[in-house]
């Protein structure tokens, strides 16, 4: 179906030079939307070097314009996002929407049509109520809906009966990224103490996911400047993170026998995306991923559909404690989804944190040497996955 | 730059759509069209790029089952704006540009007719100085209109013959809602409703979908013998408040139109929802008297939100495609008063 | 179908001080780079890209720029009788304000015409604190509705804007859906086979999301079936219409390809196993309308639970 990379056509190298995002809370009373964006925005045009005069194009991302009551906020943010007299883009693709947004953004430099573009997401869950705007009463249909956990949490209980998982994986997954977050400043969550037994002792929410198990609702923004293999090469910026592949697919969200424990979409994704980035094999290969687990259990899950792991053998990789930091394959060492989650901006958090680490700009919770990670994004209902690689290095 | 045209173009619109919001009724004939147009299949097309609202249709996500339609198993390429679909095309051209593939189906869809228009787009506007006062897409473009007016760069004799033009030429649109023959006096003949507009200098509240295939060179010739080739899309933004800039003016049309290369096409579809602003639209373009405008008869027959600006750039293709026209330019307009733009320029070779 | 909510927003140190302003009845503008003052103040200098830091008042009258009349009003607008939206510029201000301005007629309006400031009876920390502008010589028109915007603080800073989004919207549902809701009004579950991968679909579509064309042969669907997984809804949230806990579970018909979300009752939730067998359970059939609660639940039917493998590709 797709064109052949470079069969005729050489894509523009392109590569992260600026990484901003805010302090995410629950309620960021303190500021407006434009305020939340400019705080993350600010903070990446600082990290690159630039001001807004050097940016040729700005592209927005976030989730379902229901969450803060605006339509179209870009419109009212184009003097904030000193996108005035610019090209603005506003991509909403659902939960992956970060990511896509990342990736719209690098694919204008990629086309060789802008040399810097700054690209933002954001959400301000706090204006509003996520389980409302995502579960307005629709006429004719059964309201057994409860939010993104109910949605989600018959399809981990498929995984569990499916894979043979013991129960306190979900919890091992919780009590790390938890832990995790406690080395990231910006992380919302800072809850010191988490264990797997204290996972395991609180509430179950929506069975079997527990609320330690869930994702907090979070105001949030995270931004990137995204340059050309040309701006770079004549910089003196030093740590570029060199964009090596990026993906998108989506499928249908109900599709008669649709597996939606290990959807096809992200397996499509993801074995384009290794062979795009020359990678034979994942596990070997990447250095650490951020990956998109808004509860728990979909760490495993999507250590399969990634390709990380056979299926059924997810898990295996948590518990033998692969994903900590220090392990094998460290995953969402930020402290992931799971300690922040400001929809729009979550896809963009993993971009950027993958991006960080290969920049050696993770702080403290910096994977020592990690040259080459993976950002992985999904949304809706596991039907639209955005996924990249980046490097220390340029892409061979 | 790697050559792309449209190479199809297909497009429903009725005053209201019965149907659901997601519009996915429309789009399965609609994609249809478009293979039977190209002589591809589902298989053939590279990326997948859509523009809807989610407040448009009232539900977060409306986007999510207008996938359906594509037939998305095994899965697709896929990536959506909340904007018009015109945006939808820049996306896609900007993926074929990359070289990662070589064609892209791109469409937009929308129910305005479920809920107030011009009451909805009042969500559009500043949330803590402007919409809790709920000014409704008409008043904004009256005040634009009296601006122009009172400062004397157009009339009511020059939006009325716009209105005119665009009645006329709708009769032969078959998806046009507003038509029939009309002259200057019949219009300015019409009372007042949102002084100092009438009726008829306002688009119609319509349904509609349309969608587009590009392909690049490589694959451009096998679905079309004389393919649109763009030659330049550009869009750039103004800000949003009223007060900040000058209404009578676009400077963000005239910035897309330059950097396409707008100067010298010979037909332009203009994507105006009021006829005073495809006054202020000529001027930006730098269009000349000798530009065909609109033969499709425009937004002032039809303006189906989220998809009329693609369907601007689909019906100046039409007429390349027809030998009609040598170099056209489709152009879409988005938010308050002309704040967004986007040209697209195509010529015939 | 509506759409109602109360955002609650919070401001900012710009919107704050403009906020606070007009709950203490006094207008500001912000000092832009180039000297001008803006009403309403904005965050970010246009031309800078820095924050706007230095709000002055400015005057409570000011001139008309330009005008539209507003003969028919929507709902929440500041006037429910016909007005006029207008730009004014204020005495101080060098970019003008958008808002209403009370008058009976268009003939009463016009560019130039000087116009002051109606506060409203009570002020909250909203745009709306201006209930309207009146011609300067004319008297106060009686406002016509209390404002729901702003907050509730009388005191100190105002920090956050309530704001009231309220829409309503018609809402229909495709051919395929519509024929499958008349059906439930009858008692009917009735499906759709796809005519090409001739998966029955219920309900029907309008495309069938692996091959993109509509489903068309129907099919009487049982109302018995198989619960493939499930989950138990221990959380409360607005806007539900299910009091917890329950239990959600995806409910795949005899003779149905895809599942379909439905309420698990008669059964104690820890119970509720995958593989269960359902049937429907009815409301009285004169609660009956063309909706899927035409089924109050399922509950079990006593049957062994199906094999796993029966299912297992419907998970």
């Amino acid at each position: 179906m797709a064109g052949i990379d470079g069969l005729n056509h050489r894509k523009t190298l392109a590569a992260v030079i600026g990484v901003g995002q805010t302090h995410h809370r629950a309620k960021r009373e303190d500021v407006s939307i434009a305020g939340l964006c400019r705080e993350a925005i600010d903070r990446a045009l600082e990290d690159a070097g630039l001001t807004f005069d050097d940016i040729d194009a700005v592209v927005i991302g976030k989730a379902p314009d229901l969450f803060e009551g605006v339509m179209m906020p870009e419109l009212y943010l184009a003097e904030a996002l000193g996108a005035v007299g610019k090209p603005l883009l506003r991509v909403h693709t659902a939960g992956s929407v970060g990511g896509t947004t990342a990736i719209v953004a690098a694919s204008l430099v990629q086309a060789g049509v802008h040399d810097r573009v700054l690209t933002v997401a954001f959400e301000k869950q706090s204006e509003s109520n996520a389980m409302w705007a995502l579960s307005v009463p629709v006429p004719f249909i059964m309201p057994v809906h409860a939010g993104a956990g109910g949605y989600f949490a018959p399809h981990v209980r498929s995984y569990i009966r499916r894979s043979g998982a013991p129960g306190h994986i979900g919890a091992m997954v919780a009590a790390k990224d938890r832990q995790n977050a406690l080395k990231n400043p910006y992380a919302h969550l800072h809850n010191e103490g988490t264990t797997v037994e204290t996972v395991l002792a609180s509430q179950m929410l929506w069975d079997p996911i527990r609320y330690d198990e869930t994702c907090p609702s979070s105001d949030g923004a995270c931004a990137m400047v995204i340059a050309s293999e040309a701006v770079v090469d004549a910089s003196d910026v030093k740590n570029p993170a060199w964009i090596h592949g990026t993906q998108m697919r989506s499928e249908p969200t109900t599709a008669a026998e649709r597996d939606q424990v290990n959807p096809h979409a992200g397996r499509a994704a993801a074995a384009a995306l290794w062979k795009q980035a020359g990678i034979t094999n994942p596990l070997e290969e990447i250095d650490c991923a951020e990956v998109y687990v808004p509860f728990s259990w979909f760490e495993p899950m999507w250590m399969e559909n990634l390709g990380f792991a056979a299926e059924g053998e997810g898990w295996k990789l948590t518990e033998s404690g692969a994903t900590a930091i220090g392990g094998q394959l460290p995953v969402n060492m930020s402290g992931g989804v799971l300690s922040s989650n400001p929809i729009g901006a979550s896809g963009m958090l993993r971009f950027a944190e993958a991006a960080l680490q290969v920049m050696g700009e993770a702080g403290e919770h910096q994977v020592d040497g990690a040259s080459r990670a993976l950002g992985h994004a999904y949304g809706g209902g596991s039907q639209f996955f955005a996924m990249w690689v980046v490097g220390a290095q340029k892409p061979a | 730059m790697r050559d792309v045209a449209v190479v199809g173009f297909a497009q429903r619109q009725m005053k209201e759509f019965e149907g659901s919001p997601t519009c996915v009724e429309l789009l399965v004939p609609i994609f249809a069209e478009l293979f039977e147009q190209t002589g591809w299949t589902k298989d053939d097309i590279g990326f997948w790029c859509s523009g809807s609202s989610d407040y448009l249709a009232g539900r977060s996500f409306s986007f999510v089952t207008a996938v359906d339609a594509i037939g998305a198993l095994p899965p697709v390429m896929e990536s959506h704006v909340e904007m018009d679909a015109a945006w939808a095309l820049y996306e896609a051209w900007i993926k074929i540009q990359t070289g990662e593939v070589d064609t892209a189906l791109v469409y937009g869809f929308g129910k305005a007719s479920a809920g107030v228009l011009r009451r909805t787009l009042a969500l559009q506007l500043d949330p803590y100085t402007m919409t809790p006062l709920w000014p409704d897409t008409v008043s904004i473009a009256g005040m634009q209109a009296r601006l122009g007016i009172e400062h004397g760069r157009w009339d009511a004799r020059a939006m009325a013959a716009v209105v005119a033009h665009s009645r006329t030429s709708s009769l032969d649109n078959e998806y046009a809602v507003l038509k029939g023959a009309m002259s200057v006096d019949d219009v300015l003949a019409e009372e007042l409703y949102a002084d100092p507009l009438r009726r008829s200098d306002c688009a119609p509240v319509n349904d509609g979908a349309a969608a587009i295939v590009l392909a690049a060179s490589e694959r451009a010739g096998e679905a079309s013998t004389r393919p649109a080739w763009i030659t330049g899309i550009e869009h750039r933004v103004d800000p949003l408040h009223l007060g900040a800039r000058d209404l009578t003016r676009s400077p963000s049309a005239a910035a897309a139109g330059k950097a396409a290369g707008s100067a010298g096409v010979d037909l332009a579809e203009l994507h105006a929802p009021f006829s005073h602003q495809e006054l202020i639209l000529r001027e930006e373009l730098g269009l000349s008297e000798n530009t065909r405008i609109n033969p499709s008869g425009g937004a002032l027959g039809a303006n189906p939100m989220f998809s009329a600006g693609l369907i601007r750039i689909g019906e100046a293709a039409k007429r390349i495609w027809a030998g009609e026209s040598d170099k056209a330019l489709g152009h879409a307009t988005s938010g308050p008063a002309l704040q967004q733009n986007l040209v697209c320029v195509m010529e015939g070779r | 179908m509506r759409v109602d909510f109360d955002y609650t927003r919070s401001l900012g140190p710009v919107l704050s001080q403009f906020m606070t302003g007009l709950r203490d009845r006094r207008i500001l503008g912000g000092v832009l780079s180039d000297g001008q003052v803006a009403v309403p103040p904005p965050e970010y200098d246009g031309s800078t890209h820095q924050p706007v830091t230095e709000l002055v008042p400015v005057g409570d009258e000011g001139v008309v720029q330009t005008w539209a009349w507003v003969s028919e009003p929507v709902d929440d607008q500041p006037l429910s009788v016909p007005f006029a939206f207008a730009l004014i510029l204020l005495d101080g201000a060098d970019v003008p304000l958008l808002h209403a301005v009370a008058v009976d007629s268009p003939a009463a309006m016009e560019t130039g015409l000087r116009v002051k400031v109606q506060w409203a009876a009570e002020t909250r920390g909203a745009i709306t604190d201006i209930a309207c502008f009146v011609p300067v010589g004319a008297s106060e028109v009686v406002s016509t509705s209390s404002s729901t915007e702003g907050s509730s603080i009388t005191e100190g800073a105002v920090t956050t804007l309530i704001t009231p989004v309220n829409l309503a919207y018609d809402y229909a549902a495709s051919p395929e859906e519509s024929k499958f809701f008349r059906g439930l009004a009858e008692g009917k579950i009735l499906g759709q086979r796809c005519p090409k991968c001739e998966k029955v679909y219920v309900p029907p579509r309008g495309a069938c999301p692996v091959d993109g064309v509509p489903t068309t042969d129907e099919i009487e669907l049982p109302d018995k079936g198989t619960l493939t997984t499930f989950c138990i809804v221990n959380v409360p949230f607005l806007g539900q219409k299910i009091v917890p806990p329950y239990v959600s579970a995806y409910v795949l018909l005899d003779g149905a390809d895809i599942g379909f979300l439905h309420l698990i009752l008669g059964v104690d939730a820890a119970e509720v196993r995958m593989g269960m067998r359902v049937k429907a359970v009815w409301k009285p059939r004169d609660e009956w309308g063309t909706t899927i609660e035409n089924i109050s639940h399922f509950e079990p039917t006593g049957e062994p639970d199906a094999d796993y493998d029966t299912y297992k590709q419907h998970l």
